[in-house]
């Protein structure tokens, strides 16, 4: 069964190496369309990943290191876009963010701000599916972490707040990398949320994946060369970041 | 050396009531500055316990703790400084040195912590490295110290931070015997020159003489004897101590050197104490013979061997019978006795061999 599983992983990408139309290659990447849309999906991927680092590391402590009631409900609460099909994730964002939504007719109102159907509506739509994958990776990190070097800072006079940038984050550091990763890969693959929410403009919210599935439609060779692109630029970036962070965690 | 650190030193005194399930822990303490103080006792006494609560890492349930004229901690009027404000410095047992940073990181952990600049911190952790002999070590991280370096480190670390009070953690016990030995004069020379008030808690008899100008013995909680180092080791108040120091103790009545001893026996003693009195003699001083021997030992009665063990080139006899003691013997004896367990011996002891002192 084993067997069956490690094929069934396998051939598809196997397949999609196969059918690469190598001759034409240069000329589908060289389009302009396509190069607009990994740079996009690029940026996107990498702003998401930030934002998630910067909301979901603190929130991932407060899970961790919380005594408060309710903690496993609300750890239940941010994992639900996990399980949530994205579709529903874009149309949930929908319903809050959009023009007529929850906050967003206050923003609309108040600021003048709209969110849907931009550059900025792909990385909300991206950090809120990806998001969790950082949330939970680094919860487990700081849970396996020793709690009591916390005690030692605190000792010597740390704050809380000293502690956690000096002691607790680079102890949790390896677990942070991987939660990146996972996180940076989920948002560069999203599809369901971003087409949802951000919808599918040109050079503004039309992402790589996007791409794959439009163009697959008109010309399934050229569809096969952009997922190629897609799948060397997850496996270089995990290769990369393995060699650096995930090997050295010992 | 420690005078430049530039804190007097303030007196601790703190009264503990700490309550954990069936456990409960009810200690006063007092420790003058320059003072050291060793807790001493078996595991599960509650000295962690109580190490944990003056570095504020566990809350008090009852009491007050005083650094000079500052309130720590006091259940009554609700104050409660968090371990980072109380300038209480902590060596653990392990002692958990921050992995990711270098020896001189470790050491200027603290200072940077209050806001002092790097490059002044990281020349007062060099400092500190130097008079702790780890100059050459101070670029180095923690896994490739030796353990007596990670302990001195671990001392600096503490003492750079310039503590009000410092605790130490059974500081040896994670140290080989030959390192030991070492570090534990290293550490008493710079003990003594650290001019706070210090805790050391140890289960160790020896450590707690060398470190200590002063022992308080806990056991279930409780303090069951204090005072100076010789005073604790040549007079024993429960068995405990007695086992440390290892001498036999025995409780009984005086009456001008003649003391009944509360199994029904009787010893006599060239010393003169009267009333409730603890009777305590060296294991060595007791002869063992196979019949009634003929001699000047005023003190003499059967017994029942219980255990023959070595112990370095001499051997302990357990014995039973009306007065249970430890005597120590040479394996020549052993031999020439025929002692072995259940055999049946008589034992002296002289009387000038016998402290007696009161209870």
């Amino acid at each position: 069964m084993a067997t069956v599983a490690v094929l069934f992983l396998v051939v598809p990408v196997i397949g999609l190496l196969v059918r690469t139309p190598w001759s034409t290659l240069g000329d589908v990447l060289s389009r302009d369309t396509s190069i607009e849309a990994l740079r996009l999906s690029l940026m996107c991927a990498t702003l998401a990943t930030a934002v998630s680092l910067v909301l979901g590391v603190p929130l991932a402590w407060v899970l961790a290191r919380g005594d408060f009631p309710g903690r496993s409900l609300l750890r239940a609460a941010v994992t639900v876009p996990l399980v949530l099909p994205p579709v529903v994730g874009g149309v949930a964002l929908f319903a809050a963010l959009g023009r007529r939504g929850l906050v967003g007719r206050p923003l609309d109102e108040i600021f003048g701000i709209t969110l849907p159907f931009t550059t900025a509506a792909v990385v909300v739509a991206e950090t809120f599916v990806a998001m969790p994958f950082l949330v939970i990776a680094v919860e487990g990190a700081l849970r396996g972490a020793d709690r009591r070097y916390d005690e030692a800072a605190a000792t010597l006079g740390a704050s809380r707040w000293y502690t956690f940038r000096r002691v607790t984050l680079p102890l949790v550091a390896p677990g942070v990398a991987a939660g990146s990763v996972l996180c940076w890969a989920r948002a560069l693959g999203e599809f369901g949320a971003t087409i949802t929410f951000a919808g599918n403009f040109p050079g503004t919210t039309r992402t790589m994946p996007i791409e794959v599935y439009i163009t697959l439609q008109q010309d399934p060779a050229a569809a096969v060369a952009l997922s190629l692109v897609l799948l060397v630029v997850s496996v270089a970036v995990l290769a990369g970041l393995r060699e650096r962070w995930l090997t050295t965690s010992a | 050396m420690a005078h430049d650190v530039g804190v007097s030193g303030s007196t601790l005194s703190a009264d503990l009531r700490v309550r954990r399930g069936d456990f409960d822990l009810d200690l006063a303490l007092t420790v003058q500055p320059g003072e050291v103080v060793a807790l001493l006792g078996p595991n599960g006494a509650g000295k962690s316990t109580a190490l944990r609560v003056l570095a504020g890492l566990l809350p008090l349930d009852d009491g007050t703790v005083r650094l000079g004229r500052t309130v720590v901690e006091d259940t009554v009027g609700r104050v409660r400084l968090e371990p980072d404000e109380r300038q209480v410095g902590v060596v653990f047992q392990d002692y958990l040195l921050f992995p990711h940073l270098t020896a001189r990181e470790n050491v200027a952990f603290g200072l940077r912590a209050r806001g002092i600049a790097r490059r002044e911190a990281r020349e007062r952790a060099d400092d500190w490295l130097a008079r702790v002999g780890l100059v050459e070590h101070a670029g180095q991280k923690p896994r490739q110290l030796s353990g007596g370096q990670a302990q001195r480190v671990a001392l600096a670390r503490a003492l750079a931070a310039e503590p009000r009070l410092l605790l130490l953690d059974e500081p040896l016990a994670a140290l080989d015997a030959a390192t030991r030995l070492e570090v534990r004069a290293d550490l008493r020379r710079h003990l003594a020159s650290f001019d706070g008030a210090t805790v050391v808690v140890t289960h160790d008899a020896l450590d707690a003489m060398v470190l200590a100008d002063r022992l308080v013995v806990v056991e279930n909680g409780r303090v069951v004897q204090s005072g100076a180092p010789r005073e604790v080791a040549a007079h024993p108040r429960t068995d405990y101590v007695a086992r440390l120091v290892g001498l036999n103790l025995l409780r009984g009545f005086a009456v001008r050197g003649r003391v009944d001893l509360a199994g029904g026996s009787t010893v006599t003693s060239a010393g003169h104490a009267d009333g409730d009195v603890f009777v305590s003699f060296a294991p060595n001083a007791v002869a063992l013979h196979r019949s009634r021997p003929d001699s000047s030992a005023r003190n003499c009665w059967p017994a029942r061997v219980a255990s023959v063990e070595s112990h370095g080139d001499t051997v302990r006899v357990a014995l039973d019978g009306e007065i249970p003691v430890v005597a120590e013997v040479t394996p020549w004896a052993v031999a020439e006795l025929g002692l072995r367990p259940g055999g049946e011996v008589w034992a002296t002891v002289k009387a000038t061999e016998i402290v007696v002192y009161p209870a």
